[in-house]
């Protein structure tokens, strides 16, 4: 919110420097963004007379002499501008003089002569018409003929001041504004606030037939109205209009003006109706219909729903209730009947309104943070008081107050010095917090060390202790604060718990094993679930949208970890990068049903990616099992499927008879698509891991018992077998497992594939352990292997060699 | 009495011959073994009368031992020799390059987030991990984010529906915990967090770190100190706070603290835009009302709260302008964070 440094002197003497109150201003908690000086890169141009003027012959050029005090009484200057006449005021630049834009003027010669200076128009000052009448013309800014001669322009124009850009936090809806800031720096200069005139007189004229009607009283719970007539339409004095002006409202005609100067200075949203378009000379405040329309004043056709509050008269809409008014009713030159609105609307059905229309008005951001009663009431009678200061209109007897009937009392309540203090952890003495309060004009009455305090009324957040802690403590000073390390809590136990060090530490070996742990965002597009070639009736197409996405890219919460691991990937190759390792731990989104009518589940997935020659399935099959071994798990690899993985390398995972995840090649189509240089595609081979984490992780045991070693001796002998090329290894374990009860271990050792064993055959060779609860004997284990060659033969059709 | 010097000689010349394992095991079947030389001299035990037998045994056994012991210096010898060449055989170009591959590290919001766990762990925090999926009432309501308030709008939420959204901050954690657990409360809240925002100094997906402590007396000091000792660990034994006031719905009075530069001690430098201070946390006194909506007496207990933006500290502590990089995964990025 922009204010103005003079604006703000006009209610509180300040007697600090800028910077200094500054300070302030951020130590009360209004960090002030940007000071913009008015003046800046303005110097040495002064007020100058132009003592005579004659045409330049054979150019476009004027010599002007011009007396600038003590600046030189006769400077040389020519100027191109056709405006200036002989005993004009105008700002000269002298030499050494600097504009804004960096410019900076020397003697320079022109045509054939040389010019001293320069005569300025108001573009090059900054300013306009609004600042000072001349400054918008295609020419030099004309002065009025009392200007002084050699005063600095930026005094003469009050560019000597500034503009503070404050940032108002959304509990302080009471200081958006000249008055409201002015408040603040009252308390903490201590000085008084030297409050605006808000004092007006009436007519006796009454308006008999002007109705006021507030429908709907929870988006509207105080409207008022104000009957002003004979309105005269003329601009306003320079002083207003340069104050719109630098917070960025243009001037328009003094009764607009007026309500625009109302909602900078006291912080109301003020609107005028011309009476004369308003049908039965009403107001009704209702909900919009469905489908209703209104013209707004930016010509703009706006097509509502009842959750939009509409100002109307018996017939149609009027305005738009907190964001503009309507077109059909605005204020015309020959409007000579004004109703005045001054109103209070509920804020959140003020910003859904101005959000769904995409209408964002400076009312309407008012009301979003909220307007208080107190404001309302102020805001029509400064209104009223400028409308009879500029002579705008009369102001009739006509005023109308709506009400829902809450509350306008001031808030009271009782809070003791040891309260406040409890909260801080300091002792801000009686006295000092008694003082602060009333310097913020807060009513205090005390008992002891109680105190019963009255809110002033516009400060609707303030409820308790806690919040008479925080004006105490911003007033005081944060610096009193007297840091402590919970003198009086008990002891806790901390840091990460069983599950927390294992996630932790399962990210470390990942680490050790030369993967490198990347953060992808948990949302992505279809885009991501079409480049993994998922079929339309895929359970991973089962996604949650978001409702209000900023891009396209982003609209959905991934339920499925590998795209991200492929963009990742893709991204490094297109960098020249020819292998690397990457893991994430990170949550897929899975709702239970669509559209969501509850929370999803949210699954910990471990993704791993390893690209590059030297990876295949079996190295990053090796990192998997070293890491479940390390955990104490034992995994099952079993051919599997997924469409974005190779039909032939692809194993899905298993533990504890649970599928834990997958592991695979990327197919070659998924990468064909990658959008990478068609040179870096053709060996680029891509090895991808999704394992289920939170199902790993409810496997893990926190509890380890120690079990002596049996100490009876165990049997080790290997079997070699030739049998068809397709069987699979895992098979012929499960094979081996099930023919003999006192195998404990079964490992291969070696596997060939070999014309000489016959066509489509290979060889595989296990070293197989036998145990048992006695020593295990050469006979035992002989007939065991019996057995399992037996079976081998028969489930597998398996030949030992 | 039999003189066995030429027993001997041949002995020491056969033991001198010899020069590997095998040699070495030809010699103690010559002389040593059942059928050697030296057992072959007791057979003349019956030549011997019987007064010499005695001394003829031990002269026997003298020459076993001297040629046993002979025996036993050799084969240690060429045990020795055996394994000089073993080694020699190995012996390896030790800087030819390693079969694996450098080992990778973690992400540096997960390093910087760890280490900000440890402080807090110290302190005595548990660490609670809530849902990235919240409901408007853990999200907003009961932290006295009220639906008409504007405080709502402080943060561009991503809502799913009507009622869930991607939390916004990591704050839902505040009410999880206290709906689950009574006083004394000290937990630490990690976690991704979204909103709806993108640009140098915004990603729609970061991540906080929330911290509450609820217990009997809790103040304003307490907060201070505490995060004194947090930005001391963090960002070096001189590092001091300064807290001024903010607002936050659910802490009051609520504070934004401020940490002195570290990069130029408070005198004021680029990193710190010349204030000698740098914005790293929000906190405050938790909120009676958010207490009283967890069902935690107010007259009784104290809170205070903080919210920690992580990629904030990384950014801080590894010198990172742009927060778009950390969410690249680029290699020459992710690999300078070994630790």
């Amino acid at each position: 919110m922009k204010i103005l440094q003079s604006w703000l002197k006009e209610y509180i003497d300040i007697d600090v420097s800028t910077e200094k109150l500054v300070e302030k201003l951020f130590g009360a908690g209004f960090e002030v963004e940007e000071i913009i000086y008015l003046g800046k890169d303005i110097e040495k141009i002064v007020v100058g007379e132009v003592t005579s003027i004659e045409k330049y012959e054979g150019t476009h050029l004027y010599i002007c002499h011009v007396n600038c005090g003590s600046y030189g009484e006769d400077n040389l200057i020519l100027t191109g501008a056709d405006n200036v006449f002989k005993g004009a005021k105008v700002p000269a630049a002298v030499v050494g003089a600097k504009l804004p834009g960096g410019l900076e003027i020397q003697p320079r010669k022109m045509k054939d002569m040389m010019s001293y200076g320069m005569l300025c128009s108001g573009g090059e000052l900054g300013i306009d018409d609004n600042w000072i009448k001349g400054a918008s013309v295609n020419g030099i800014l004309i002065l009025p003929e009392d200007a002084p001669v050699g005063e600095d322009i930026v005094k003469y124009l009050g560019l000597d001041d500034y503009v503070f850009d404050i940032s108002i936090t959304a509990n302080r809806p009471d200081c958006q504004s000249v008055v409201g800031i002015a408040r603040e720096v009252a308390a903490f200069l201590k000085k008084p606030l030297k409050e605006p005139d808000y004092s007006f007189t009436t007519t006796d004229k009454t308006h008999g037939e002007i109705s006021i009607e507030v429908i709907d009283k929870d988006l509207c719970p105080r409207y008022l109205g104000h009957y002003i007539y004979d309105v005269q339409h003329f601009e306003s004095p320079q002083w207003l209009k340069r104050r719109l002006a630098v917070c960025g409202f243009g001037a328009i005609d003094a009764i607009v003006d007026i309500t625009n100067y109302v909602l900078l200075e006291i912080g109301q949203p003020m609107h005028a109706f011309d009476l004369d378009t308003l049908d039965g000379k009403s107001i009704v405040v209702r909900r919009a219909k469905n489908g209703e329309k209104i013209t707004t004043l930016d010509e703009k056709e706006r097509t509502l729903t009842a959750d939009n509050l509409l100002i109307c008269d018996k017939v149609k809409g009027v305005g738009l209730a907190g964001i503009m008014g309507g077109l059909n009713s605005e204020i015309k030159p020959q409007t000579s009947e004004i109703l005045l609105e001054a109103a209070k609307f509920r804020r959140d059905n003020v910003r859904k309104t101005s959000r769904a229309l995409g209408l964002h008005t400076d009312a309407a951001a008012r009301f979003e943070k909220g307007v208080d009663e107190y404001g309302v009431e102020m805001g029509m009678a400064r209104a009223l008081n400028l409308v009879e200061k500029l002579g705008v209109a009369k102001i009739s007897s006509s005023h109308f107050d709506v009400s829902a009937g809450e509350n306008t009392a001031p808030r009271t309540f009782d809070v003791t010095i040891e309260k406040v203090n409890s909260v801080l952890g300091i002792d801000v003495p009686q006295s000092e917090i008694v003082s602060i309060l009333k310097a913020l004009s807060f009513g205090v009455s005390e008992n002891g060390s109680t105190l019963t305090v009255t809110v002033p009324r516009y400060r609707e957040d303030v409820e308790n202790y806690q919040d008479i802690a925080e004006e105490v403590i911003r007033e005081y000073g944060y610096d009193h604060v007297i840091p402590t390390f919970l003198k009086t809590a008990e002891v806790t136990g901390g840091g990460l718990n069983f599950l927390q060090n294992k996630e932790l530490a399962a990210k470390k070996f990942f680490c050790s094993c030369g993967f490198y742990e990347i953060q992808t965002l948990a949302m992505y597009s279809k885009r991501e679930l079409d480049m993994i070639m998922l079929p339309e009736n895929a359970p991973e197409r089962k996604v949650i949208e978001l409702l209000n996405p900023i891009t396209d890219n982003l609209s959905i919460m991934r339920t499925v970890m590998s795209p991200c691991m492929i963009n990742v990937i893709a991204d490094n190759v297109k960098n020249d990068r020819s292998e690397g390792r990457f893991f994430e731990l990170a949550n897929i989104y899975l709702p239970k049903n669509i559209p969501l009518t509850e929370a999803p589940e949210e699954r910990k997935i471990l993704c791993l990616g390893a690209f590059g020659a030297n990876e295949s399935f079996f190295t990053v099959k090796a990192e998997i099992e070293a890491f479940a071994a390390a955990n104490g798990l034992t995994l099952r690899f079993e051919r599997g499927e997924r469409c974005w993985l190779h039909p032939g390398i692809t194993a899905e995972i298993f533990c504890e008879g649970k599928s834990i995840g997958v592991l695979g090649k990327l197919r070659y189509e998924v990468i064909d698509n990658l959008n990478v240089a068609e040179g870096k595609k053709s060996d680029l081979n891509i090895i991808l891991a999704e394992l289920d984490y939170s199902a790993i992780q409810s496997l893990y045991k926190q509890e380890i018992k120690y079990t002596p070693a049996s100490g009876f001796a165990k049997i080790k002998r290997d079997l070699s077998v030739t049998l068809d090329k397709k069987t699979l290894c895992i098979e012929v374990e499960d094979e081996i497992k099930a023919a003999s009860d006192k195998v404990c271990e079964v490992v291969l050792f070696d596997h060939y594939e070999s014309e000489k064993l016959g066509f489509g055959k290979k060889s595989l060779s296990f070293s197989i352990t036998f145990a048992d609860k006695a020593d295990v004997t050469d006979e035992q284990a002989d007939a065991e292997m019996e057995k399992i060659t037996a079976r081998l033969s028969e489930k597998l059709g398996a030949a030992r060699r | 009495m039999k003189d066995f010097s030429e027993i001997k000689e041949q002995v020491k010349a056969k033991i001198g011959e010899v020069r590997d394992g095998a040699s070495l095991s030809e010699f103690w079947q010559n002389f040593l073994g059942k059928a050697g030389v030296i057992q072959g001299l007791m057979k003349e035990m019956k030549n011997v009368s019987p007064e010499e037998k005695p001394l003829f045994g031990k002269a026997v056994n003298d020459v076993r031992e001297w040629a046993q012991e002979l025996y036993r210096q050799k084969q240690e010898e060429i045990k020795k020799l055996e394994l000089n060449a073993r080694y020699e055989k190995e012996t390896v170009d030790v800087t030819l390059p390693a079969l694996r591959r450098a080992p990778g590290n973690l992400h540096p919001i997960t390093i910087i987030k760890q280490q900000m766990i440890d402080v807090f762990a110290g302190m005595g925090f548990e660490i609670y991990e809530g849902p990235e999926i919240e409901d408007d009432d853990h999200n907003f309501t009961r932290l006295n984010v009220l639906k008409d308030h504007p405080s709502r709008d402080m943060q561009d939420t991503f809502w799913l529906t009507e009622d869930l959204l991607l939390r916004t901050h990591t704050s839902p954690g505040q009410i999880r915990t206290m709906d689950s657990h009574k006083p004394p409360i000290k937990v630490l809240v990690p976690g991704k967090v979204f909103r709806s925002d993108s640009d140098a100094t915004h990603s729609p997906m970061f991540s906080q770190m929330e911290g509450l402590v609820v217990d009997k007396g809790i103040t304003l000091c307490d907060l201070q100190g505490m995060l004194d000792k947090f930005v001391q660990e963090i960002f070096g034994s001189g590092t001091k706070t300064r807290l001024r006031p903010s607002y936050f719905p659910f802490t009051e009075p609520s504070v934004e603290v401020d940490v002195s530069c570290f990069e130029c001690g408070g005198k004021g430098c680029s990193l710190c835009k010349g204030t000698g201070w740098i914005e790293v946390l929000g906190g405050g006194v938790v909120n009676k009302k958010v207490l009283e909506n967890c069902g935690i007496d107010s007259e009784v207990y104290s809170g205070l709260a903080f919210g920690i933006g992580i990629e904030r500290i990384t950014m801080l502590k590894y010198g990172i302008s742009n927060m778009g990089v950390l969410f690249r995964n680029e290699m020459d990025f992710l690999e300078q964070f070994k630790a």
